[in-house]
């Protein structure tokens, strides 16, 4: 069994989101939901994270950012994206800036949909993430293991 | 210098960091009730560092692991020293030490987040090491001897003629434990100006041995609540400095983080006020 | 008794011989040979005289006249090339004559009276003064050898500066062998004689390049130093026509006691804290800053400042339980409590240095007014881990310096990177100054055992032990600042090309050899030099006998941190972890790697983070003047509390 599963820590970036998924995203670190029962931690940065949550579409102006904090993060990791803007672009997608959804800039492997998103929706999505984690987890170390012998 | 002594000391290189981790889950799950949630299981702060072994590591710089390295060695060095009933004095020496080289790790990924991290954690220590130092003198005083096994077999009134000491020692707890109103290094909350402050570009297997360095730190501070106590007996001295030791997360969760200039003013003004005056008036307290 | 004639006038030999060398190449190979020449007889001397007790030497009748005259007309000279040099004193410094001819005065009526003190033994080697030659010899050699090629470069850089470097040579070697003379003279008015000399010397080389800050700077370590050797004089003066205590030797006066030989005690120390530094006479030493970096190396390491504090311990039995010592203890610890604060708000390495040495100084005076077996034993070792790795501190600043063209600690970023070699020199001497389980930390350990168990007044020493405390934790924030920057990644690759010169790379080295050996063996070090001077002490019942050594597992412990300060490098090199190198945290708003950050309007902006001066918080200027008040008052109630 993987610990990744006991606890996963979260990347929260907002691309260009209109901050209605944000809200509903810290809505889970809240009493009500309280995601630190299942260990989730919001760290705010991405060399400790384990699961890259964005919201909101990306544009000129977060691209190289969401590259940027992708890179850093360390193996294994998941990247979640959340609400329809993140998804696609949503009712942005035809903006003249607007590249479209997450999966246009950075490899997505849970999709969390809603205008916004609930919270009970990303708990699911990160859920499935842990799953994917814990699949990586297991590769990587028989990566680790060839690269020993 | 027995066998027990040994014992208790090499009991600390295995399970300190252990009682530490509980600490640190008893801890969060304390914060979370605080803040009516349920909070995360007690053994959270163990899943996490295993969980770190299992990611990668990313570096800045390769060398910050080396000085991550000193971080925990002089760690274990000071609390070998303090469960072998040696030298206080030597044990808080060391214990310096260990936050220097944390700093020197945070300095050398040289983000300006790190950087500034470390520079208050720096700061943090040059405002709380007179008063630890005037703890141990007071022990001292007390028990006529650096020796932490002299000072266990003290006079059981010690805590009374050290009240301010204790005082005082509390204060510093606080700044120690990186609780607010004094996390100004490094906090447990995420999503702030400083982002993770000193470990922040600390990752993976890096980051995990700064957390088991904590736990260890945990215990080692509890051994010096403890040593207050200690004339009582384990089954009086124990529970006390538990409680106190908790009372902790209680103004962690009550006050807001202050500014570094106030913060070293106040532990300054807290150490004359409560250490050096206890220390003065020492003679008349016997 | 040969050796001791050659340290002292080998140096003077091998100076005159280099004032007169033809071209600079053979200069240059004078002086090396003449540093390893004196590194070989102060070992020698060291060897020969091993851990014996003091040893006395009494010269001839004829010989000891004829040097009695030399050094009184020695002295003379002196004054009327001081006198002569006044000629350049603008307006403020009109009292530096003045202080001259008074202390000429004094010395005169004290030497030509018609029955003053006669000595019967001149000279003397003990194990402290050993340790002190060997300072001298060594570091202070190995500081020569430095200055050949660094000499070399500032005159290239600087044109303006006219090229006196015989003379300069010349100085150097006077000013080793005149600080031989302090530390072997038994014969009060001859060590004044070669006291007076290192003051000269200081002057000359602090005024080396001739600027007017150069020349006001010098003025200002010339007219403080005048008032330690006024007060020296008076000393002397006091021990010839006053009541009581009627010598001139300087054993006698520490066996006397403190009810006989207080007063003279207290002049001295006037003089060695004058000459040490400390306040409120700290200001020239920072002065001296504008020197060339191997004179500021000289001055704060292994002569002068270390040729006050010597007097100081030397004298500490005398101030052993009575309110003087108490007084001169405060001094010291004002002294160290203001000065640590004040290096935490200097970005110039150099007057981090500066300030640090005062404050380390300090410490050495608090121990020397407590005047126990133990606080001589912390003293004499800081005396020890001071000189060694403020020296090589002081070099590898100066090398450092000529490398990248500046002595800002900022610029010095990332220089484990960018010299991984001349940094880990560097970090050897910041871990020697003040980290656990280096020597600085030894001291202060024993300091606060020796301070609480002292009793001249109720909460004599809790006040001491509390401006340790205080004191201690500013020093811990700079330094460790310091040692951040030189460990930080660079942003950018910014290597530096330059080559480290080999008489540079052969001083350095050997700096950094024995302050490491120093630090390891430090057991050996106090079996060799000051367990035998402390053992001495207390058998001559000049000092109370304590039993506070420090236990055998604390040495244990300090030597299995010393230990993992080894290996941890050791096995990080042989098995290094193999780690993904990514870029620094900045938002994810990275452009260049670590370097740059995309920022408002799409600008791309380079990274900047500067390190902590709390300029805002200490306020140097204001904090020094209150320090100079405090320590003001405080030596006026020394001199008072000895009034008869």
């Amino acid at each position: 069994m993987s610990f990744l599963k006991k606890s996963p820590w979260i990347l929260h970036y907002a691309a260009t989101s209109c901050n209605g998924c944000d809200i509903e995203l810290l809505a889970c670190l809240t009493p009500l939901y309280d995601v630190e029962r299942f260990g989730i931690v919001n760290t705010g940065n991405p060399k400790h994270a384990d699961i890259f949550l964005v919201t909101g579409s990306v544009n000129e102006e977060s691209r190289k950012v969401v590259e940027n904090l992708y890179a850093q993060m360390p193996d294994p990791k998941a990247v979640v994206a959340i609400g329809a803007c993140a998804l696609s672009g949503g009712i942005f997608r035809d903006a003249y800036n607007v590249y479209g959804g997450i999966d246009q800039v950075i490899p997505v492997d849970v999709y969390v949909p809603g205008c916004a998103a609930r919270p009970e929706s990303i708990i699911d999505g990160i859920v499935q993430a842990l799953a994917i984690l814990e699949e990586r987890a297991r590769d990587r170390k028989r990566q680790r293991k060839v690269v020993a012998s | 210098m027995n066998v027990e002594h040994w014992g208790l000391a090499v009991a600390f290189v295995v399970l300190g960091p252990l009682l530490g981790a509980l600490l640190a889950g008893l801890d969060r799950r304390l914060t979370a009730r605080m803040q009516s949630r349920q909070g995360p299981p007690l053994l959270q702060p163990i899943y996490d560092v295993l969980k770190l072994f299992e990611k990668d590591t990313v570096v800045v710089t390769e060398l910050q692991t080396l000085y991550l390295w000193g971080f925990l060695f002089f760690m274990v060095i000071s609390g070998f020293i303090l469960f072998l009933g040696s030298d206080l004095l030597l044990s808080l020496f060391a214990l310096t030490v260990s936050g220097i080289f944390l700093c020197l790790a945070a300095y050398s990924t040289n983000s300006p987040y790190s950087n500034i991290g470390s520079s208050r954690e720096l700061l943090l220590m040059m405002a709380y090491e007179p008063m630890l130092i005037i703890v141990a003198l007071g022990f001292f005083l007390v028990a006529d001897s650096f020796r932490v096994s002299d000072i266990v077999a003290g006079s059981p009134w010690q805590v009374v003629q050290l009240f301010g000491i204790l005082l005082g020692f509390l204060f510093i707890l606080t700044i120690k434990l990186r609780k607010s109103p004094f996390d100004l290094s490094s906090s447990h909350h995420g999503h702030q100006e400083l982002v993770k402050g000193i470990t922040t570009d600390l990752s993976g297997s890096d980051l995990a041995l700064v957390e088991i360095g904590h736990w260890y730190e945990n215990t080692i501070l509890l051994g010096w609540l403890y040593l207050f106590f200690a004339p009582w007996g384990v089954a009086l001295a124990l529970p006390i400095a538990l409680v106190l030791f908790f009372a902790e997360v209680l103004v962690d969760n009550t006050h807001a983080r202050l500014k570094w200039a106030t913060t070293l003013k106040a532990t300054w003004v807290v150490t004359g006020l409560f250490g050096v005056t206890n220390l003065m008036l020492l003679p008349l307290i016997t | 008794m040969p050796l001791i004639a050659l340290l002292i006038g080998f140096p003077l030999l091998a100076g005159l011989a280099i004032l007169f060398a033809p071209t600079h190449a053979r200069r240059a190979d004078l002086v090396r040979w003449s540093v390893y020449g004196l590194g070989g007889a102060t070992l020698a001397l060291a060897l020969s005289y091993f851990r014996m007790e003091p040893q006395f030497f009494a010269l001839g009748e004829g010989v000891a006249g004829a040097l009695d005259s030399a050094f009184l007309l020695g002295g003379i000279a002196l004054s009327v090339y001081l006198l002569f040099a006044c000629r350049r004193i603008k307006g403020r410094e009109w009292y530096i004559p003045l202080l001259i001819l008074a202390q000429t005065g004094l010395m005169l009526f004290a030497e030509l009276a018609p029955e003053h003190p006669e000595v019967a033994r001149q000279f003397y080697v003990d194990s402290f003064s050993i340790l002190m030659a060997l300072i001298v010899g060594l570091v202070g050699g190995l500081i020569c050898l430095h200055a050949i090629r660094y000499m070399q470069d500032y005159q290239a850089h600087d044109l303006e500066v006219t090229d006196r470097r015989p003379a300069f040579f010349f100085m150097l070697f006077v000013f080793l062998g005149a600080m031989f003379g302090i530390v072997f003279s038994n014969h009060l008015p001859w060590l004044f004689f070669f006291w007076e000399v290192t003051t000269l010397c200081s002057f000359w080389l602090i005024s080396y390049s001739g600027t007017d800050e150069a020349i006001r700077n010098g003025f200002r370590a010339l007219g403080l130093n005048l008032i330690g050797g006024v007060a020296f004089a008076g000393a002397i003066v006091w021990l010839t026509h006053g009541p009581g205590l009627h010598t001139w030797e300087l054993d006698q006066l520490i066996a006397a006691g403190s009810t006989l030989a207080l007063i003279p005690a207290v002049l001295i120390a006037i003089a060695g804290l004058t000459k040490s530094a400390q306040l409120p006479f700290s200001s020239w030493l920072l002065g001296a800053m504008v020197a060339p970096t191997p004179v500021s190396a000289l001055l704060h390491s292994s002569t002068m400042v270390k040729a006050g504090v010597f007097l100081l311990v030397k004298l500490s039995p005398v101030f052993h339980d009575t309110y003087a010592g108490l007084l001169l203890s405060l001094v010291g610890g004002v002294t160290f409590l203001v000065t640590s604060l004040a290096a935490v708000s200097q970005r110039n390495a150099k007057r981090v240095l500066a300030y640090s040495t005062i404050a380390n100084l300090g410490l050495i005076v608090m121990c020397a007014g407590v005047g126990t077996a133990t606080t001589i034993w912390a003293a004499i070792l800081l005396i020890l881990f001071h000189a060694v790795a403020k020296a090589l501190l002081f070099l590898s600043v100066g090398t450092t310096e000529h490398l990248i063209g500046s002595r800002d600690i900022e610029d010095m970023e990332g220089l484990v990177y960018r010299r991984p070699v001349l940094a880990a020199m560097m970090l050897v001497g910041i871990l020697g100054m003040f980290l656990a389980p280096f020597g600085m930390l030894l001291s202060k350990y024993t300091c606060f055992q020796a301070f609480l168990t002292m009793d001249v007044m109720p909460g004599d020493g809790i006040l001491l032990a509390a401006i340790l405390a205080f004191g201690s934790a500013p020093t811990l924030f700079f330094w460790s600042k310091w040692m951040g920057k030189l460990v930080a990644m660079p942003r950018r690759p910014n290597p530096i090309e330059a080559a480290i010169p080999r008489d540079e790379a052969i001083a350095l080295f050997t700096l950094t050899l024995i302050t490491y050996v120093a630090c390891a063996l430090f057991p050996l070090a106090d079996w060799m030099f000051v367990q035998p001077y402390t053992e001495f002490l207390t058998g001559a019942g000049l000092i109370p006998l304590t039993d506070d050594r420090i236990p055998w597992e604390t040495i244990a412990m300090m030597t299995a941190m010393l230990g993992g300060i080894f290996l941890l490098p050791l096995i990080f090199w042989l098995r290094p972890p193999r780690f993904a190198v990514v870029s620094g945290y900045l938002s994810g708003a990275n452009v260049d790697g670590s370097a740059s950050y995309r920022g408002a309007m799409g600008a791309e902006r380079e990274v900047e983070s500067r390190g902590y001066y709390l300029t805002g918080f200490i306020q140097e200027d204001l904090l020094v003047r209150r320090g100079l008040i405090g320590a003001a008052i405080l030596m006026t109630l020394m001199l008072w509390s000895v009034n008869p």
